[in-house]
């Protein structure tokens, strides 16, 4: 079963730049669908055998697509993803790094009620192992197995999905929900979905400074969750006020420290690796007999 | 990004938010003549830098004359000041702004922030001016009245009035603090902040509304489109190394440590300075090379972290996802050639073409440790700056 893709997923990709048409070329060769591009001027063309359309409406129509992923621009990026709502697909994947603040908390107040689910954006995409590909994770370092992954940054999600895969231990779905202060979907919808998934049996959450989405995930674990989860916080030493690469891992006002995220995590029965070079193994410990 | 006082309460004025009149001043003699301008019987010299709490370093004085503003001014400008917000070593300070004397009745705290949980922006006021906010929350929790805009609908006057009947005013001042606010939100929006920070906001004895400091911080994302905001920049008030990281592209932030450090990606680039720790070692950098790290970027990153001349040890930590590791090779071994690093060189291929990437190391004449593991990788760090001690 997995989540948010599978194999019937059927993938559009809006802005065929150079970093689109590369990964878009990557996720066909993994074997997903993709369906068709969306480049505004270069409807009726094609690139590398995948159809393109000048709107997502065209491309829905000609193609059925049910989800998008973003490379647009940080200048139109949120329109992109309104124009994914509109169009009512499934899911939109965005992987858009340094959208202004204004335009995605506009643009994430505007998806509230809306089909669509808006996964990042500054985030790796997601991706079920040998079924579909949706962003720039790296295929080769996955394995299907039963652990879903969940991670705010994207090659510290590479680092524990290997060392998940180094120890025989498969992951369901890899989740990058991404690294700004505005997101479309959280820590606690993600793990809403993988406590719905019967294929998923335990969960890696990889959280960092800045916000306070790993408190409010912590307390969601322990009501709403029968399934291990094991975690990591990155920035235990970052100082406060400073901007770690990401534009949401900031500690401000005394708000956002790792230490407060450990302790609410641990408080509420989530296993927290002491290095990130324990992930696999805490994950291991908390939830055993998942290798395969 | 931050900018002066000066220049945020130029940008209030744009918007109709009430500020005192004040002048620019890079000279005591410049202050004298702009005190003289002014007129008022008393003028405020004030230090501009980028840090909160200028008065209780000594940055801020009161004058009663033109000659008394030149006096302050030539005290103020070339020291170093210190305050609880700036760096260990202090600012210097370079200019002063020197403002009209207010007749101040009572003072409070206004600020416009946006709230990450609420996905809100956020109004922040309290009856306490003139004190630390953290402080006033943490004291006096009840104190601090929010009220939340939605994005996609904006601010309303009835919010407003009722922040203001709530902070005490009387109708006279609400009918005053109704476009203060809604002037101050218009260029919170219009310049893209951050956020906007009044303390103290103040009331004087005849009843009028000023932005007696205002501190402004700008949406780094969103500055492509605001050239004349970008303009504002001070970059003397930047530490050195960032600012330079800052014009080529890579995300640094300087730290205390000895262990130079080279990552792609910001969560594993905090999760590196995590291992360098918890190995016993403290780290000198962070550093996010990007998804599109090449073997320029590397010789660049390389040349920034060596500026640093703490760092003992430089630690190169990349999993390839989207960079490949053959590239990120063959980079470090010409940027340690070039340059002629000295330290010693732990580094770490993980991911996309690693084997390869080792292999071009493992030919070069340099003497690189390798590592395979993030924990291999911390801890030959670690033991290689404890063995240089």
């Amino acid at each position: 079963m997995a989540i948010l893709c599978d194999k019937n997923t059927k993938l559009i990709v809006q802005g065929m730049g150079r970093m689109g048409t590369f990964h878009a070329g990557l996720s066909v060769e993994y074997g997903t669908q993709v369906v068709g591009g969306v480049h505004p001027g270069k409807g009726g063309s094609e690139i590398d055998g995948i159809p393109i359309f000048n709107t997502v409406a065209e491309a829905v129509a000609a193609t059925g697509a049910n989800a998008s992923v973003i490379f647009v621009p940080p200048p139109g990026a949120a329109e992109a993803i309104l124009e994914a709502a509109e169009n009512e697909l499934d899911l939109t994947v965005c992987i858009t790094e340094g959208i202004p603040v204004l335009d995605m908390a506009r643009a994430n107040a505007a998806l509230r009620g809306a089909r669509t689910r808006l996964l990042g954006p500054n985030c790796p995409g997601v991706l079920t192992p040998e079924q579909c590909r949706i962003g720039i994770m790296p295929a080769q370092i996955t394995k299907p197995g039963p652990v879903g992954v969940i991670s705010r940054s994207g090659t510290l999600t590479y680092e524990a999905v290997d060392q998940l895969t180094r120890l025989g231990i498969g992951q369901s779905t890899c989740v990058g929900i991404g690294g700004d202060p505005v997101i479309g979907t959280s820590f606690i919808d993600t793990l809403a979905l993988f406590q719905a998934d019967p294929e998923t049996k335990a969960v890696v959450m990889i959280g960092e400074i800045g916000g306070s989405a790993e408190e409010e995930a912590a307390e969601f674990v322990k009501s709403n969750m029968d399934k291990p989860v094991a975690a990591f916080i990155a920035g235990q030493n970052a100082p406060a006020g400073k901007r770690m690469g990401h534009a949401g891992a900031i500690i401000a006002g005394g708000k956002g420290k790792a230490s407060d995220k450990i302790a609410a995590l641990e408080a509420n029965g989530v296993a927290v690796a002491a290095s990130p070079a324990e992930i696999g193994e805490t994950l291991a410990k908390a939830a055993p007999g998942l290798e395969s | 990004m931050n900018v002066h006082e000066y220049q945020a309460k130029a940008l209030f004025r744009e918007f109709g938010v009430a500020v005192p009149d004040g002048e620019l001043a890079t000279t005591p003699e410049e202050a004298e003549r702009a005190a003289k301008k002014l007129g008022t019987p008393v003028v405020v010299v004030k230090a501009q830098v980028h840090a909160g709490g200028r008065g209780k370093g000594g940055g801020v004085k009161l004058a009663k004359s033109p000659l008394e503003a030149k006096t302050a001014a030539s005290e103020i400008l070339g020291m170093t000041l210190h305050t609880p917000q700036t760096p260990p070593e202090g600012k210097l300070v370079r200019k002063v702004y020197v403002e009209a004397g207010s007749n101040i009745e009572s003072e409070l705290y206004l600020a416009i922030l946006f709230d990450r949980a609420a996905e809100k922006f956020a109004l922040v006021a309290s009856t306490e001016g003139g004190m630390e906010i953290e402080v006033v929350a943490e004291a006096t929790p009840e104190k601090i009245l929010t009220v939340l805009v939605d994005p996609n609908v904006g601010l309303c006057d009835y919010q407003v009035r009722d922040l203001g009947y709530r902070l005490g005013f009387v109708p006279d001042q609400v009918k005053k603090f109704v476009p203060f606010v809604r002037g101050l939100f218009d260029l919170y929006l219009a310049k893209d902040c951050s956020q906007v920070e009044i303390n103290p906001l103040v009331v004087t004895a005849e009843g009028d509304l000023f932005a007696l400091d205002g501190k402004l911080n700008f949406d780094d994302n969103a500055l492509y489109r605001h050239p004349e905001i970008a303009e504002l920049r001070d970059p003397e008030e930047e530490d050195e190394r960032e600012r330079v990281a800052n014009e080529i592209g890579l995300a640094y932030v300087g730290l205390d440590g000895n262990i130079g450090c080279m990552v792609n990606g910001a969560g594993l680039a905090m999760a590196t300075l995590d291992m360098i720790n918890y190995c016993g070692g403290k780290p000198a950098n962070f550093l996010d090379a990007g998804g599109g790290a090449d073997k320029e970027k590397v010789k660049e990153a390389f040349e920034l972290i060596l500026r640093d001349p703490h760092v003992e040890a430089i630690l190169v930590n990349i999993f390839g996802g989207i960079v490949r590791c053959d590239l990120i090779a063959e980079g470090v071994v010409a940027a340690a050639a070039d340059l002629g690093v000295s330290v010693p060189l732990i580094v770490r291929l993980q991911g996309t073409m690693a084997t390869e990437g080792r292999a071009i190391m493992a030919q070069s004449d340099l003497d690189i440790m390798s590592a395979e593991t993030l924990k291999e990788a911390g801890e030959l760090a670690v033991s290689a700056v404890k063995g240089a001690a």
